[in-house]
């Protein structure tokens, strides 16, 4: 028989319970509860409502700018973090604590400032849409809006790692011969990967559900740059409650589907790691 | 000459961290660089190495000046207190790096590491990660991983630090063993004494960024060159004295002192074997008793308590404990065979001199 390990603290029993709890309380119920709605519909009806030509482009619209601004986040978060942890420079305080701007700024806000920075009178509109960049009431103003709240979500997951880096690691790859590009190659961009697939993530997932600057920058035009969150709301606008439920139900599977390869890509990154 | 250092210095802003250092280390040398933590000698290590640019100084390997030549190519091995072992690569591709960089072919690299591997005992854990591995396993990996490149010399710090008492032993050994097996000039880094003694050619003694002394176990033990040394290798009793007519005195133990004011202090040190001990009490000037002993492998560390309460250590092979009967709480007599002036801590020391009879100190005070 094996022996029950032995535990410091008492009261796994108690955390377990207040987890599970707080889990269907949280997530499992209102989740189960849009299921069981949309369930209302019938099958050919529910594969009609979400696979409109509309909804379609709205979940790629959603999808895929927040694929790329995502990825956006991974590459130059990255970065930013490095920049951040590994240089001593004046402003760097500042620097830092405007990493946080995104989480702190409400998104109406953001998307207003976005959306007037970027239209053809803006800042930098007035400069940029004269080159054939449109910043506002495009695809491409919904990605800058999403890489713009997504950023801290990357760079903070980062940014202790890098502490953490070792750095007599670098320095034996020098004893051994190896240049700076091979070291970063071959030693720390692996070590660093699993935590940047999960900052990638995250800034995804942020992106999936945000609404609130979009609505601002993106002109929300179907078929061209509505969201599918602003679909949702478009269809309960119309009273069409099991409609919005359907199209919800199925931005929950698919956004569910990617974090669950996100995590299989992140332990695949980390396989050599305890 | 495999490494020689002529009036090296580092400083870290403020902070002198070693200071006007000259020494040099012989081909295939087994070195030892010793001192208490913050002595500056992980920086020397790390400017051999190139990690760490001299504020002064030039340094030479085998002949020629490194100063401006990268970590790069200097063609050394270096192995790191905590080893930094590359997390993300198994046993083989951490070992193999080094030779992947120099080109080496893919048939050779095999060779070499496989060879490695059995030198260091490692069989059969190449595909390991190195989480997967003991503290002793990890090392020996940082090992093979730095010698791999044949580098001219090998440099270790603190080698021993992280293990437990039992393993540093048999890794103190096996040290030993593989320097003699592969001859490798090789420079390790310890705060332990007993542990620099034990295992190399000669020893560096280093203390606040400066270079004490440097010489073979025998010579520093021996022949400490200051103070410092004296009292950091080996142990050693130290006693104030007070001089008064020519004769210094501490508790009821008189030395010799011609040359010295009356009412002034003197330091003197004696190694424990100088403490002579016997278990006639009419044998020796002192009586002391028997307060602790301590068995330190074939020898014994006594603590004797004289009658005026001052406490001398002294040291003995087990035969002679049992040849003098010795326990705890047994009364004994005494002597001091022989004894050096201690002046202020970094000057060198007086010579040793030899204690007379009680007797004639006697004539001394009497007049
Ligand atoms: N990178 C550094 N920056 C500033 N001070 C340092 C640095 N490295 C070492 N020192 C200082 O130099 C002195 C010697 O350090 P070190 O060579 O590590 O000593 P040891 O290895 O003998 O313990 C210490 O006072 C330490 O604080
Ligand atoms: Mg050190």
């Amino acid at each position: 028989m094996a022996a029950q390990r032995f535990r410091v603290l008492p009261g796994f029993g108690l955390t377990m319970g207040f987890t599970l709890f707080y889990l269907s309380a949280i997530v499992i119920i209102p989740i189960a509860a849009l299921f069981l709605k949309s369930f209302q519909l019938s099958w050919a009806d529910f594969w009609r409502v979400v696979t409109t030509d509309r909804a379609m482009a709205a979940y790629k619209l959603t999808f895929g700018a927040s694929l790329i601004a995502a990825l956006i986040n991974a590459i130059f978060g990255t970065i930013l973090a490095w920049v951040l942890v590994r240089y001593t420079f004046p402003g760097k305080k500042f620097i830092d604590a405007l990493v946080d701007f995104p989480f702190a700024l409400p998104t109406a806000v953001a998307g207003l400032t976005l959306s007037n920075l970027f239209a053809g009178n803006g800042w930098l509109g007035q400069f940029l849409v004269p080159l054939g960049i449109k910043g506002a009431f495009t695809p491409l103003g919904v990605i800058i809006a999403l890489t713009f709240v997504g950023m801290p979500f990357a760079v903070r997951t980062l940014q202790p790692v890098l502490e953490n880096l070792d750095r007599g690691v670098e320095e034996v790859a020098a004893t051994l011969g190896a240049g700076r590009l091979r070291t970063f190659v071959k030693i720390i961009a692996p070590t660093l990967l699993p935590t940047i697939i999960t900052g990638f993530a995250l800034s995804f997932a942020r992106a999936v559900g945000e609404y609130g600057s979009i609505v601002f920058i993106s002109g929300n035009k179907p078929f061209q740059t509505e969201i599918a969150p602003y679909l949702i709301v478009f269809r309960l606008e119309e009273y069409d409650y099991l409609g919005a439920t359907a199209i919800a139900a199925v931005l929950l599977v698919i956004s569910f589907v990617i974090l669950a390869v996100i995590n299989y890509l992140e332990s695949w990154a980390g396989r050599y790691q305890r | 000459m495999s490494i020689e250092l002529k009036s090296v210095s580092k400083q870290f802003g403020e902070v002198a961290a070693v200071n006007n250092v000259t020494f040099s280390v012989n081909e295939g040398e087994l070195l030892a660089l010793l001192g208490p933590s913050g002595g500056g000698k992980t920086t020397v290590l790390r400017m051999i190495a190139g990690l760490e640019v001299p504020t002064e100084g030039d340094i030479y390997i085998r002949g020629q000046r490194v100063n401006d030549i990268k970590v790069q190519k200097r063609n050394i091995g270096f192995v790191f207190q905590n080893y930094a072992l590359f997390q993300n690569m198994n046993v083989f591709k951490n070992i193999a790096f080094g030779l992947k960089i120099k080109k080496w072919k893919s048939a050779d690299i095999k060779a070499r590491v496989r060879e490695l591997l059995e030198l260091l005992g490692l069989e059969g854990l190449d595909k390991r990660y190195p989480h997967q591995l003991s503290g002793g396993q990890r090392q020996r990996v940082a090992i093979a991983r730095a010698l791999a490149p044949k580098p001219s010399v090998l440099l270790l710090d603190e080698p021993f630090g992280a293990v437990d008492a039992k393993i540093r032993q048999e890794l103190r050994e096996w040290l030993v063993r593989l320097h003699h097996d592969l001859n490798v000039t090789t420079l390790f880094v310890t705060h332990d004494q007993e542990e620099a003694m034990e295992v190399s050619n000669r020893i560096v003694i280093f203390s606040r960024g400066n270079l004490e002394q440097i010489g073979t176990p025998r010579d520093v033990y021996e022949q400490p060159a200051n103070e410092f040394v004296a009292r950091f290798i080996g142990v050693m009793n130290v006693l104030e004295l007070e001089v008064f007519k020519n004769v210094g005195r501490a508790g009821e133990l008189q030395f010799p002192a011609p040359g010295y004011a009356d009412g002034e202090r003197i330091r003197i040190g004696f190694r424990p074997f100088s403490v002579q001990i016997s278990s006639d009490l009419n044998q020796f000037p002192y009586q002391a008793v028997v307060r602790q002993t301590y068995f330190l492998g074939v020898m014994l560390r006594l603590e004797l308590e004289l009658e005026s309460g001052l406490l001398l250590r002294s040291r003995m092979s087990k035969e002679e404990y049992a040849n003098l009967a010795l326990y705890d709480g047994k009364k004994v007599s005494l002597q001091i065979r022989n004894y050096r002036i201690l002046s202020r801590e970094h000057e060198p020391l007086g010579p040793e001199l030899t204690a007379p009879e009680k007797s004639s100190l006697f004539v001394g005070e009497g007049i």
